[in-house]
């Protein structure tokens, strides 16, 4: 995705041409707003062939949960989803009064079909079959895996790699999960292999094991909604293959283009990393080192 | 003097001779021609390029090989343990079954309700409960899960084995426990001296089968956590994302089976041969 698009940096007539073939075939479209010419910017700020002309609609499914949302509120710019889609709006020249947020079920965002926004972002894995129906920016995360427990485990506590050495850990088998335990922590006790996180999470509750890993969505869902006194003790350092995060649009959407350079812009200059912290490692689940 | 046999009897030996080659012979012909019809059936088939590399790539059963042996282990303890164990429960039950009286009626009605539902239940959702039921009562004292594992793998084949040696017990004529009775043996040592020994003799080569059928069931307690022959071939076939390493736990499972199976053939046979003696 990122080499696709990266002659939209150079600009010229070449650029033009690029944009031409990376967002055929062309729909009929009844948007308004400017549409990229030939001549100028293919990104002019603050006006994009949005749905709504000068306004971003941003799409996400209602609920919208911790912590990528906080209190349900896409539109407060609280949690690490809407502070990303917040500024890569602003990348694209929308200011927060003119960003809109408009209410899409998962499985509507990644159906083939009319868009009634200009981006989705509800934590979709970037998947071929998924490409299949809908354009995908550039990843704007890439999923961590995460240690969780109860908060009667021996390593409730922990704050580092090297103190989940002496403890029994579980995961499921064939994840990345389990190859974050044997690679990252290697732990002195053979781990617990699972045939799903179901079971993990049921030997983690029975006390049989005393911390599982799974992905960091899982761990905050897990440990927010399921596990009765569960606690992440933290994230790992990036292992495997990691399951990419990207913002769904249209398919074939002129702006996806435009959009995967916004991300493209916020990994660059560290924003990323810095929103990844703020959401993700400071609210509630710490980095492991 | 020595013994010479008659030209007769020689001429009888000279024939078997012939016979026993001309059978061999023929065996082994028609063995190799199956053997190549198999052969050319399976490698010649449009996708059998495909499968070689996915189930038999030597390369990644060297790699993925000592992780699979080292879970391996586990299964041989498991069954060294479990084997006798349910064995045991088996024949207990059995034996309770098979008492006799009004006042054993309760005793009778529960060893009947193990077997029933322990040969119904599917081995995988004892597993299931025992490693992940027990321990979620939170009991001081609760055994690891390999132990709880096994657990429930003696108690499902304790009921099959149970009912074999029942099937043992009352193949024995009951004119033999009224003999053993008349001589002034009690109940229990009729069971002990003459109905056991006899029902165990006759009962031993579907036991065995059932030995064999526990040996490779213990690999279903990978489903509780621990790392077994089966769990760590399929954490192989996961990071390799070729089939083999199932293929490498799949012989070890068979060359621990061969001993087994061995005997069983054996004693079938013995068993057989002592049935016909004398026809």
């Amino acid at each position: 995705m990122v080499s696709r698009f990266t002659p939209l940096l150079v600009g010229g007539v070449a650029l033009a041409l690029a944009t031409v073939s990376a967002c055929s075939p062309v729909d009929d479209d009844t948007t308004s707003g400017a549409s990229p010419s030939a001549t100028s910017d293919a990104c002019p700020s603050g006006a994009l062939g949005t749905v709504a002309a000068g306004k971003l609609t941003i799409g996400t499914d209602d609920p919208a949960y911790e912590p990528w949302f906080s209190d349900g509120k896409p539109a407060n710019g609280q949690g690490f989803e809407s502070a990303v889609a917040y500024q890569v709006a602003e990348r694209l020249g929308y200011a927060k009064e003119n960003v809109v947020w408009t209410s899409v079920t998962f499985n509507n965002a990644i159906a083939p079909g009319p868009k009634a926004f200009d981006f989705d972002i509800n934590q979709f894995s970037i998947t071929d079959e998924r490409k299949q129906a809908v354009d995908f920016s550039s990843p704007y995360y890439l999923v961590r895996q995460t240690v969780i427990t109860t908060k009667k485990s021996k390593i409730a506590g922990a704050k580092s790699l090297a103190e989940l050495t002496g403890a029994k850990l579980g995961a499921q088998v064939g994840t990345t999960s389990y190859q974050a335990i044997t690679d990252i922590i290697k732990p002195t006790t053979k781990p617990s292999v699972f045939n799903n996180n179901d079971d993990a999470k049921k030997a983690l509750e029975n006390g049989t094991v005393d911390g599982i890993v799974v992905d960091l969505p899982t761990a905050f869902y897990m440990t927010g909604a399921e596990l009765k006194d569960g606690v992440i003790v933290g994230q790992l350092p990036q292992v495997g293959v990691p399951e990419q995060f990207g913002l769904v649009l249209d398919k074939g959407s002129k702006l996806t283009g435009c959009v995967s350079q916004a991300v493209d812009q916020l990994r660059g200059d560290g924003t990323l990393a810095v929103l990844e912290k703020t959401w993700l490692a400071d609210s509630g689940a710490p980095e492991l080192t | 003097m020595t013994h010479a046999p008659s030209q007769r009897q020689r001429e009888r030996f000279a024939y078997r001779r012939r016979q026993a080659i001309r059978s061999v012979l023929l065996a082994a012909l028609s063995t190799a021609v199956v053997g190549t019809l198999l052969a050319v059936g399976v490698t010649g088939a449009p996708g059998w390029p495909r499968v070689k590399q996915s189930f038999f790539d030597l390369d990644v059963a060297v790699e993925y090989f000592p992780s699979v042996l080292d879970g391996f282990w586990l299964n041989v303890r498991l069954f060294l343990v479990c084997a006798p164990v349910a064995l045991a429960l088996g024949l207990l039950i059995a034996v309770l079954r098979t008492l006799r009286g009004p006042v054993a009626f309760p005793v009778r009605v529960l060893a009947a309700g193990y077997t029933y539902s322990f040969r119904g239940l599917p081995l995988i959702i004892a597993i299931y409960l025992f490693a992940f039921g027990v321990p979620g009562l939170r009991l001081r004292g609760t055994p690891d899960v390999v132990v709880l594992g096994g657990a429930a793998i003696v108690i499902t084949y304790g009921a099959y084995l149970a009912e074999v040696f029942r099937a043992g017990i009352e193949s024995v004529h009951p004119s033999q426990v009224a003999a053993a009775r008349s001589l002034g043996l009690s109940h229990r040592q009729a069971m002990r001296h003459v109905v056991l020994p006899q029902a165990v003799r006759r009962v031993t080569p579907p036991l065995l089968n059932d030995i064999v059928a526990l040996q490779k069931d213990v690999g279903l307690i990978s489903l509780a956590g621990p790392i077994d022959a089966i769990r760590a071939a399929q954490i192989g076939v996961a990071k390799s994302g070729n089939f083999t390493p199932y293929v490498v736990a799949a012989v070890l499972f068979i060359l621990l089976a061969l001993p087994l199976i061995a005997i069983t053939d054996r004693v079938t046979l013995r068993a057989a041969r002592a049935q016909n003696a004398g026809t």
